[in-house]
């Protein structure tokens, strides 16, 4: 029986190690205990709004979320704004709209803008594209419990300023140990105290970063809550119908094995 | 259709006799779904339906993604993220077809290895294995055609190094590539064949799998003895057999239930384990990735590819001796599909006399050896290319041509094989009447 189950469980190893592909990040990213981790997480709606300002006041200076509807902020798992806010929010914003040929106010149908610097990424995918877990031993199953770490590379990111900064080619670069070659170029965005929060958290800045990294969590895989109820309800049937095709199989089975016993 | 005495299908009611008459498909379903069955199956026979349920869940899927998804350059990576959004269970449809592909071949790859161990690719059953050979290559191709179409950086570049493998081949390389991109590099008209393609051959897939289905059950199938079941008297054919209807569809729908929740849960709590972060950025044809990393399911063939360099002294005679034709990249390029093909030309390589590796004695090392090689490939095409994984990689592929080039043929020569049971019967009541306490196997 051993035997039998050694090459399925070899062939799990080896699929795991060949997911565990090295992505690109510097330092080592620590884990930071996020409401939505694990199969049972959940977003914290108040993080998500906190998140929100973060993003609004500071952020949008420079990176977009082209790929974010405005009106999904109001979607529930997420921010959920009220109707009124969310209408009131893309008001914030200027939108080309190609049959005006003008631009003019956002509305909820929008997308969020894209980046107004040329060199900033675009957020909306961020906290999906950076992996800052591996582990254990490179298999990357970790991510079950804790997620694949982009959030917490976010974290990382802004809090692992140094204060060093150097110039090359007339850019300046800022050191930053998380970053994979210990240098960007984005300045420091978020020093604490940055935002005055409305419910009156706390906003020094490891808050302020994991406020903004669960949002951009959120931004990249807004209907996550959804995907892992029905992960629930899927798996639940699967055992349940197991349980019940074993049972079957071993009546339609019993009387040929008690004939082979007897024979 | 089988071989093997057993009743056969007789219309009884007015309403079947004039079907039947007319066009034999009660009877043909009646046949394949009745069809004799060894009774000592094991748990790795069950892979066959997994394998056919991936297949229909990959064109179910996929049909519905493709009524949303745009393929161009400029709009696939905002198209897939719209049906991420917008599109009513987009995510989850988007998330099944990604990793309905993994288990596709985390399914195939035991299945394959099944049929190694058990000898299931000896005569008379070559034609079922070369089938399943091209299946295999039609689903790599399927699978490799499909990953450029999210149009993320890993889709790009890996299109861009998986076809430039062909631009390795000399005199014609450059010119077959081009014709396969529809130009100089990967850009929009490769995406729209890759496209085109993509949803093509799984039903070239599909009317494989028939014909696969259709010859093992000629042949009938093997089983772990690799005894064949008696066919000089129905009776003596039933002792070994059981019909597929009910006894193995329940038995195999049992595994499929235990293998999808299983499923289920990597889709609904962890779906991007198995893909690349650097897929959720858009491809930009300026910025080359770190590592450019294939799907996991291509990696022990890459790690192959990349495991001949111009340093291996193999590699430098064939240089040598073709007048520099056989060039590292060109060598490297044989390599990984003559790995393919040795697979495939497995049934006049082994030797043997005995079909089923469990009365191999020497057999059973080399095999789990070379289950354990591609697990080391796998790991180490993950790695980059340098030592030690480079060392590792050529151990590997050196191992892989070795096993099927000089330790099959010349194992059947040398080896001294056990005994195998009379008959399916035999080994049936061997395994549950001495031990009844055994658990169903």
């Amino acid at each position: 029986m051993i035997r039998k189950l050694t090459l399925p469980a070899l062939a799990a190893l080896g699929l795991m190690t060949g997911a565990a592909q090295a992505a690109e990040s510097g330092g080592h990213i620590h884990n930071v205990r996020f409401s939505f981790d694990g199969p049972f997480g959940s977003y914290d709606q108040q993080q998500l709004q906190r998140g929100l300002k973060i993003y609004t006041e500071v952020c949008s200076a420079c990176h977009g979320l082209r790929y974010v509807p405005i009106r999904t902020l109001g979607d529930p798992g997420g921010p959920e704004l009220p109707e009124d806010q969310v209408r009131a929010y893309a008001g914030n914003f200027e939108v080309f709209d190609p049959e005006l040929d003008d631009t003019r106010p956002a509305t909820p149908n929008d997308h969020f803008p894209k980046s107004s610097l040329p060199n900033a990424p675009d957020l909306s995918l961020m906290a999906k594209a950076r992996a800052g877990f591996h582990g254990p031993l490179g298999t990357g199953i970790n991510q079950l419990l804790f997620g694949i770490g982009g959030p917490e590379y976010i974290t990382a990111i802004l809090t692992s300023y140094t204060g060093k900064t150097r110039e090359q080619a007339g850019v300046t670069y800022y050191e930053n140990t998380a970053f994979s070659t210990g240098w960007i170029a984005m300045p420091p965005p978020l020093a604490g105290d940055d935002v005055e929060f409305d419910d009156g958290h706390s906003s020094e800045l490891h808050h302020e970063a994991e406020d903004v990294s669960a949002f951009l969590m959120w931004a990249a895989e807004p209907k996550m809550m959804g995907r892992k109820r029905a992960g629930f309800v899927a798996v639940t049937f699967l055992i349940l119908l197991s349980v019940l095709l074993y049972l079957t199989n071993k009546r339609i089975w019993k009387p040929v094995k008690k004939a082979a016993k007897e024979a | 259709m089988s071989g093997i005495p057993h009743d056969h299908y007789e219309p009884k009611t007015k309403a079947e006799k004039w079907v039947e008459s007319r066009l034999p498909i009660i009877g043909l379903i009646h046949g394949t779904i009745m069809i004799p069955t060894p009774k000592n199956l094991n748990w790795m026979w069950i892979w066959g339906i997994i394998l056919a349920f991936c297949l229909a869940l990959q064109i179910v899927t996929g049909i519905v993604l493709v009524m949303h998804y745009t393929p161009h350059v400029d709009l696939a990576f905002a198209s897939v993220e719209h049906i991420m959004r917008d599109v009513n269970g987009g995510y989850m449809l988007r998330y099944l077809h990604a990793n309905g592909a993994s288990l596709f071949f985390f399914a195939v790859y035991l299945h394959i290895f099944r049929g190694l161990y058990y000898g299931s690719y000896k005569a008379p059953r070559e034609i079922t294995w070369i089938i399943g050979m091209i299946i295999y290559l039609l689903m790599m191709a399927t699978g490799f055609m499909g990953y450029v179409l999210p149009w993320g950086q890993m889709s790009f570049w890996g299109a861009t190094v998986i076809t430039g493998l062909f631009g390795a081949i000399p005199f014609v390389g450059e010119a077959l590539q081009t014709w396969l991109l529809g130009g100089p590099a990967v850009d929009n008209a490769t995406l729209n064949r890759f496209f085109s393609l993509h949803y093509l051959l799984p039903f070239v897939i599909a009317g494989l799998v028939i014909v696969h289905i259709w010859a093992f059950h000629s042949t009938g199938n093997n089983n772990p003895t690799g005894v064949e079941v008696r066919r000089d008297s129905k009776a003596n054919a039933e002792k070994d057999t059981l019909p597929f209807w009910p006894y193995f569809v329940i038995k195999d729908l049992f595994a499929l239930a235990v293998v999808l929740a299983v499923f289920f849960a990597i889709v609904g709590f962890m779906p991007n384990f198995l893909g690349h972060p650097d897929n959720y950025t858009e491809a930009n044809p300026l910025a080359t990735p770190a590592h450019i990393v294939p799907e996991w399911y291509f990696l022990p063939f890459y790690a192959i590819l990349r495991a001949f360099t111009a340093d291996v002294w193999v590699v430098m005679f064939f240089d040598w001796i073709s007048g520099g034709i056989i060039d590292a990249k060109f060598f490297g390029v044989l390599a990984m599909f003559g790995a393919i093909i040795a697979m495939a030309l497995v049934p006049w390589l082994d030797t043997s006399r005995v079909r089923s590796g469990r009365y191999r004695p020497s057999f059973k090392y080399w095999f789990w050896l070379l289950a354990l090689d591609f697990m080391v490939l796998m790991w180490a095409g993950a790695m980059p290319a340098e030592p030690p994984y480079s060392i590792i990689s050529l151990i590997g592929a050196t191992y892989w041509f070795a096993y099927f080039f000089v330790i099959l043929p010349l194992l059947g020569l040398f080896e001294r094989p056990d005994t195998p049971p009379a008959t399916i019967e035999d080994d049936f009541k061997a395994h549950y009447g001495a031990k009844p306490s055994e658990p169903a196997e």
